[in-house]
């Protein structure tokens, strides 16, 4: 299971196809290709159909026995229920111009990562089901029958597959193989398969409020440490607000920015600005989770978890909520949140205004819902910050944009503007690789597990090459993110394909550059690292880039 | 292999009207009978693709977002209107630009590895040919289909008569070669060659993918042959052809079989657009990443089978389950009572 080295890997990378047909090349079950089943106790816990104990790599994976029945009807409802679903399984022509897109097809070579194959796993079988030439004309016209072996290819590659749409943007009818993934991921629990990296996040996402289940009493634990690590490198003690009724506003971020180094960091940076503002808002620790792995599980999975957000912002009489830096929970709140939930926002909420520009969001006017980028973009263009960018003089900068913000919202520019005012040294990845054509960090819809690293590794080639070519071309040491899986991800495909650079939030550089009243001259980052010029405090600190 | 059975069973449909006219004298079949059920089946099938896909609601607003969105302040941030639409007009544009210009094609780039001293390289060059040629394709092919409305149609609209002047405008040979005809040829051996020599692409390849192909050669080929080569009669083709139009069905004896072959290849072609990929000419139109403003934070979109009765783990739920440690750790709770704790816990 060891990830052989870099360039070993970069080397056995083939994209000749293998001479079998791809229906008739066998899939590889060994350690490493799949992600761990979801646990029995888990699926019960939020009652997901046929929850046991199997493992991909047995002959027998206790299938419910009238499994084809469960596939076949869950893929008519699923056909009556989504025309993307129809469309994509009938008009694709095969053109191919996805095919290269994918970074698990760049990274691979495996011909069934390229997205047109990998819906063509599906499409086999809907051929056969639903077409008239696929009953008659099985083979020569690509269809299937629907047998175990193709369910069990289904979930070794719609788990190879991180949602990241880019697939479709490149398409001329702009089908989105994410759309497939969904749904065949969706097919796969009706038959209690599913993954655990997945499930047991939404099982405590659903119970405990974030992701990790960490419990109220340890969050604000966790929450009350940061605060004294801000005080420990500025001199100021922060508010941090926790479960309080009767504010303005209510922020929500991904629960990694509360337990995972670097998003710390990050979520220092947000308690600063608000401590810096005066701002009148809470965080929740029943909503506690902005991330949202139901997108990854299922419809009605990703609206009782969304649905969190605004119960929480009616009991605790919050106006609008303010979002900190996470992708696919933007991808939730910017395409799906308002159509799920918008009915259940109370009366209390409007338009978000920010109370110290008076800028009115009105892109939110339906959500209530405004990003982190976006508020802090509008106070750095009104002069509301006193910034001081040379703090952040020691970091060499480039962005990372998100798959979710970039291909399901457009969110490009808040960011970079953000970053601009809080750093000097700021450097783009190559034209390709940033914005709408971002590359995934190949740990996306649930993927971010470790016990399918090569194949993250592999995913992560692309990203990886590009921020390679910032690091020798102009020093980069550090790929700033808005997204807390990002924050997870990056940092172990920077250390295979770019070593030396390191992880940030965006926020971690505000609140690096943010100039608190009352702070001391501050001598260290918020990493606790020494600042230039302070270097000699600490002895073992070594450059970034040595 | 796929190419193959493609390739035999084009030769096949070819044979069909060469014994069946030129042998069996099926004229009436070949000329009336079979054009007419296969455009009786191109309008129903067509129709009921179109309708089958509207049936299914578009639950989520899901568009493929290809630029800058539309910000709080659309002036620093300035929004990518064609790739990343907020209303109406926009969106349409977008439609425009992607089914007149193919769009997202025009991105197209290739991938390949390289090692460059000693380091691992992706590159990204531009891949256009595909654009290129399938527009070429596509076009020669819409001008050729608004040609051929001349013989359905009396008085002949000025439109088709345009597209007819224009292409031939280069007046070579006689008859006049009409450039569409060359481009449509180029176009689909560029798509032909393209799917056989690249290994990736032969690898997807059905016979669903090179029988149209094949299919629309033989159509194109048969064409260039009766206005070429064999110089068949068209004032009795039109005759004919009029008579489809106007159901008055008549089968003038001197049109030659080659007229018969190109026929019953079209034929062939309208039968199987509605049941083949070729609905993508109805598909694009309604691709829901594509035909959909970016709006959802806006304004509502209403999925029809949104299900209210799913509710969040309530709070109070939330309270009970967790209420000694909250109170412990100082958070409010709503249910003084919940500070004791359940029996149970
Ligand atoms: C609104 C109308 C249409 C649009 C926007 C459209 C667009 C496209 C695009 C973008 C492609 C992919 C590029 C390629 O492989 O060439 C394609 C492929 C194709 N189209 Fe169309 N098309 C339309 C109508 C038609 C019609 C009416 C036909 C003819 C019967 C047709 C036949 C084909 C064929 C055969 C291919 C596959 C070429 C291949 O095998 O690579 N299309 N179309
Ligand atoms: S780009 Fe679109 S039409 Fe072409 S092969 Fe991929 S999914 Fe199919
Ligand atoms: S959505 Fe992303 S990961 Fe999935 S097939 Fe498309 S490009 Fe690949």
């Amino acid at each position: 299971m060891a990830v052989p080295k870099a360039d070993e890997l970069f080397k056995s990378i083939d994209y000749t196809p293998p001479a079998t047909g791809w229906m008739e090349t066998p899939v590889d079950f060994s350690p490493g290709n799949w992600c761990y089943p979801a646990k029995p106790e888990i699926l019960k816990s939020i009652n997901f159909p046929n929850p046991r104990e199997w493992s991909p790599e047995d002959e027998d994976w206790k299938l419910p026995p009238n499994w084809r029945d469960i596939v076949h009807q869950g893929f008519v409802e699923r056909l009556e229920k989504y025309r993307s679903l129809k469309l994509f399984m009938d008009i694709c022509v095969r053109c191919g111009a996805c095919a290269d897109k994918c970074h698990f097809f760049i990274g691979s070579g495996d011909p069934k990562n390229m997205p047109v194959l990998r819906a063509e796993l599906m499409r086999s079988i809907y051929r056969k089901d639903f077409t008239l030439a696929g009953k008659i004309l099985s083979k020569l016209t690509g269809s299937r029958v629907m047998e175990e072996d193709v369910l069990k290819e289904w979930f070794i590659y719609f788990y190879q597959c991180t949602e990241c749409r880019r697939c479709s943007l490149f398409c001329p009818y702009g089908i989105d193989t994410a759309e497939v993934t969904m749904m065949a991921r969706e097919l796969l629990h009706l038959c209690g398969i599913g993954i655990n990296w997945i499930m047991e996040p939404v099982s405590n996402c659903n119970r405990t409020g974030n992701h990790l289940g960490i419990q109220p009493h340890a969050f604000a634990d966790i929450v009350e440490f940061m605060v004294d690590d801000i005080e420990e490198v500025t001199g100021v003690r922060v508010k941090a607000p926790l479960n309080e009724k009767g504010h303005e506003i209510i922020f929500i971020t991904p629960s990694g920015d509360v337990f995972a180094d670097p998003g710390i960091y990050t979520f220092m940076g947000y308690l600063m600005l608000f401590h810096y503002l005066d701002l009148d808002y809470t965080m929740s620790t029943y909503a506690s989770e902005g991330g949202n792995f139901g997108l990854f599980t299922s419809s009605e999975m990703m609206k009782k978890l969304n649905a969190k957000m605004y119960a929480e912002a009616n009991r605790l009489g919050a106006k609008w909520i303010l979002g900190g830096e996470c992708g696919h929970m933007w991808r939730v709140i910017n395409q799906y949140m308002d159509t799920m939930n918008g009915d259940n926002q109370g009366p209390q909420m409007i338009t978000p205004k920010n109370p110290v520009t008076g800028t009115v969001f009105h892109n939110a006017a339906a959500t209530k819902m405004v990003h982190i980028t976006e508020f802090t973009s509008d106070l750095m263009k009104h002069g509301k910050l006193n910034l001081d960018p040379s703090r952040n003089d020691h970091l060499r900068v480039t962005f990372h944009d998100s798959c979710n913000p970039a291909r399901a919202m457009g969110l490009l520019d808040e960011p970079r503007y953000v970053i601009k005012n809080v750093c000097n040294n700021f450097f783009e990845m190559p034209k390709g690789t940033i914005r709408e054509e971002t590359f995934c960090c190949a740990g996306g819809s649930g993927l971010n597990t470790d016990e399918i690293m090569e194949i993250r590794m592999r995913g992560g080639l692309p990203r990886g090459n590009a921020l390679r070519y910032v690091q020798q071309k102009h020093d980069v040491n550090m790929m700033a993110c808005i997204c807390a899986i990002d924050r997870a991800t990056l940092i172990p495909l920077a250390n295979y394909w770019a070593p030396g650079v390191e992880i940030c939030g965006t926020h971690e550089l505000v609140g690096n550059a943010l100039i608190l009243p009352g702070e001391e001259q501050r001598t260290m980052d918020l990493r606790q690292e020494p600042l230039p010029g302070f270097e000699d405090e600490d002895d073992d600190w070594t450059p970034p880039n040595a | 292999m796929n190419a193959l059975y493609s390739l035999l069973f084009v030769f096949l449909l070819v044979f069909i009207p060469l014994f069946g006219v030129g042998l069996g004298h099926l004229n009436t079949i070949f000329g009336v009978c079979i054009p007419m059920t296969a455009f009786v089946i191109f309008i129903l099938g067509f129709a009921y693709r179109i309708f089958k896909w509207g049936k299914s609601p578009v639950p989520f607003s899901i568009p493929t977002t290809g630029g800058q969105q539309y910000a709080y302040d659309p002036e620093t941030f300035k929004q990518s209107k064609w790739d990343n639409p907020t209303n109406g007009f926009q969106t349409f544009v977008r439609m425009a630009l992607e089914i007149l210009t193919f769009r997202s094609l025009f991105r197209n780039s290739s991938a390949s590895l390289h090692e460059v001293k000693g380091e691992p390289v992706v590159a990204y060059a531009s891949a256009k040919w595909l654009w290129l040629f399938a527009l070429l394709f596509h076009y020669s092919f819409l001008v050729i289909v608004i040609r051929h409305l001349r013989l359905f149609l009396e008085p002949i609209p000025f439109f088709v008569n345009g597209a007819e002047f224009m292409d031939g405008i280069l007046q070579i040979g006689a008859p006049v070669l009409y450039q569409s005809d060359l481009l449509i040829i180029a176009g689909l051996l560029f798509l032909l060659f393209r799917r056989l020599a690249d290994a990736k692409l032969r690898y997807i390849s059905l016979v669903n993918d090179y029988f149209p192909l094949f299919l629309i050669i033989g159509i194109a080929a048969s064409g260039i042959y009766m206005r070429y080569y064999a110089k068949v009669d068209v004032i009795a083709i039109k005759e004919l052809t009029m008579g489809l139009a106007t159901f008055n069905f008549h089968v003038p004896a001197n049109i030659d079989v080659s007229f018969y072959v190109h026929v019953f290849l079209v034929s062939v072609l309208l039968a199987y657009f509605p049941f083949s990929k070729l609905m993508h000419l109805g598909g694009v139109f309604l691709s829901p990443t594509r035909n959909m403003p970016n709006d959802s934070r806006i304004r509502h979109h209403v999925n029809p089978w949104n299900d209210p009765n799913i509710k969040p783990h309530s709070y109070e739920a939330y309270e009970k389950d967790f209420g000694p440690m909250m109170a412990e750790a100082g958070l409010p709770l709503d249910n003084p009572e919940n500070a004791k704790g359940t029996e149970e816990a």
